[in-house]
């Protein structure tokens, strides 16, 4: 099973801290082949439930598979297994028997997190991701990343805490947390909404969209660049997951208000984002903001809130994970390479780090979400839904957002040619660094030219089926 | 059926008091003793309110309960541990300082 897996990994890390490189690689690519292998029970029976030790689903535990769950489970293990390889390359034996395990544990929540029936198990493992997560980031150590991780640890525990006050109003009025158990029985009463405020509050906390993105830049900044990309590609969008399950499923959009809010701040997200990302002078930190941006692009589906617009929020989501993990990756290796992230120094990477400046303008392309890539997929099917349906704001929103994007990549790009005034002392990157970087940012490409596949996998089960039957109609036209 | 409701409201004001003192206090420990404090409200509104969902003593919530307790205390512990861990990176300075970029 692909839970237990990954902890039989960690645990293994724990007590064998000589093999801990090995093991690692072992285990990520054994978590690999049973995701492949779920790939392949999934599309022969469609969506699955796995009852945990034979007990049902209103007293015991149950697994869920479908089309979206599956989606987040290989793009976990796509980035996953390239930042393990470039893991084992960038770490010092004395940091890799601390990264291994922490790793392996995310995972473990990661792949629980997308398979969870049931509104308290994601509970438990969004704290597990948290607990994890903040562990990682201070795997960096000194007192910046120190002080960003406390940061963290402290918006995720009010997160998480803000989200279990919801779920015990949700118990209280329907005497179940399982979510197909709570699409049943949900009625619009004040207490519901009241529980849907609190826990949309905690997780927008968790997914940092914009007025309580504050964390997030220091703390993915200050991580190592292997943790980085795990932190923006994937842990910020499992607490989005957990928010698409709750108002897709459980709470679906009856009302306009909820949707229309958090697209707004999406929008903000995106412009804020965008500008603060210019503004900035080290690379790490600029890479932060951009996701701070990106993340605001997921919740304009919100307000437009048909099949389409899930579809590209969801296909916007894992072009991103791919590039700005790759973006992530990449600075890394300038980092090393420089000794520092100042982008104003970068001293002539374009010829001296040909790969790694290669990778990063490849998913800058995908961020920007200029044609061939995936980027650009996710934002045409919403912007072809924001068009359709007549919603010209949110589309300039994002088409600026786009632009912004281009500013501050080129940004970095043009100081990547020309020859900096100050000279450094350039120390060796390892080609596997190199290669892992660009592999990741050419998959966000190739994945824009495969574009029927996901689409297609999004559907089983019918996750994101819900939505006003007019505007679907048009949208499927 | 008051009690339960007593119980509920305690439970909310203690969550409230917790996220006043999360906010105001710069002092780490003050912001972890103030998650504990809002940890504590949330689980006795779960079993506070977990006695008006069923007639009879419903024992899911206090399962919830427990497992929320193991969390936290695993949380505390790594927020003590990281709490430390910055004290003696960062001199004596116990609080966070503004990020400054």
């Amino acid at each position: 099973m692909l839970i237990v897996l990954p902890l039989i990994g960690t645990l293994l890390c724990f007590l064998l801290p000589r093999q801990v490189k090995a093991l690692g690689l072992m285990t990520a690519l054994a978590i690999a082949a049973g995701a492949v292998a779920l790939l392949w029970q999934l599309l022969e029976q469609g969506a699955m439930r796995y009852p945990v030790g034979g007990w049902g689903a209103p007293l015991g535990i149950d697994l869920y598979v479908d089309g979206l769950s599956l989606l987040m489970l290989l793009i976990t293990v796509t980035v996953g297994l390239a930042v393990s390889i470039y893991a084992n390359a960038a770490f010092k034996p004395e940091k890799a028997v601390y990264f291994w395990p922490l790793w392996l544990l995310l995972w473990t929540a990661l792949n629980a997190l997308f398979l969870s029936a049931d509104l308290f198990n994601l509970y438990v493992t969004l704290e597990l991701l948290g607990l994890s997560a903040v562990a990682l980031v201070a795997l960096a150590g000194g007192s910046a990343a120190l002080g960003a991780a406390m940061r963290y640890l402290l918006v995720s525990l009010l997160g998480s805490m803000l989200y279990l006050l919801g779920l015990a109003l949700l118990y209280h009025s329907f005497a179940s947390v399982d979510i197909a158990i709570l699409a049943q029985r949900m009625e619009s009463t004040p207490a519901v909404w009241a529980a849907m405020v609190l826990m949309t509050a905690g997780l927008l906390l968790k997914t940092a969209l914009f007025p309580l993105h504050f964390w997030l830049p220091p703390a993915h900044a200050n991580a190592p660049a292997a943790v980085s990309a795990l932190l923006s590609a994937l842990v910020v969008k499992a607490s989005f997951y957990i928010l698409l399950r709750l108002w897709l499923e459980v709470f679906p959009l009856s009302h306009a208000a909820p949707g229309q809010f958090l697209g707004l701040l999406g929008a903000a997200a995106i412009l804020w984002g965008g500008v603060q990302a210019l503004r900035q002078t080290r690379l790490k930190m600029l890479i932060a903001y951009s996701t701070v941006s990106q993340l605001g692009y997921l919740f304009i589906a919100f307000p437009l809130a048909t099949t389409m617009a899930w579809k590209g929020a969801m296909y916007l989501l894992l072009s991103h994970a791919l590039a700005k993990s790759a973006m992530f990756l990449a600075a890394g290796n300038l980092l090393l390479f420089g000794g520092h992230d100042r982008i104003s120094h970068l001293d002539r990477v374009a010829q001296r780090l040909p790969l790694t400046l290669a990778a990063f303008a490849l998913a800058g392309v995908s961020i920007m979400g200029l044609p061939p890539s995936a980027g650009f997929v996710g934002k045409w099917l919403l912007l072809d839904t924001a068009l359709r349906s007549g919603e010209w704001g949110w589309a300039v929103v994002m088409i600026l957002g786009s632009l912004l994007a281009a500013a501050y990549v080129f940004k970095v790009i043009g100081y990547a040619f020309t020859q900096a005034e100050v000279t450094h002392e350039a120390s060796e990157v390892s080609p596997t660094m190199e290669w892992t970087a660009f592999a990741l940012a050419l998959a966000a490409i190739v994945l824009g030219l495969l574009t029927h596949w996901p689409l297609a996998l999004m559907d089983i089960g019918a996750p994101l089926a819900i939505s006003l039957p007019a505007l679907d109609s048009g949208a499927a036209a | 059926m008051n009690n339960a409701y007593l119980y509920a409201l305690t439970g909310i004001a203690l969550f409230t008091l917790g996220l006043y003192a999360l906010i105001i206090y710069s002092h780490l420990l003050r912001k972890i003793l103030a998650l504990n404090i809002m940890t504590g409200g949330v689980f006795l509104q779960l079993v506070a309110l977990s006695t008006r969902a069923r007639p009879l003593l419903d024992a899911v919530p206090h399962a919830m309960v427990i497992t929320g307790i193991v969390v936290a205390v695993s949380a505390t512990a790594l927020a003590l541990a990281l709490m430390l861990r910055l004290r003696d990176a960062s001199g004596s300075a116990e609080l966070i300082e503004e990020p400054t970029e």
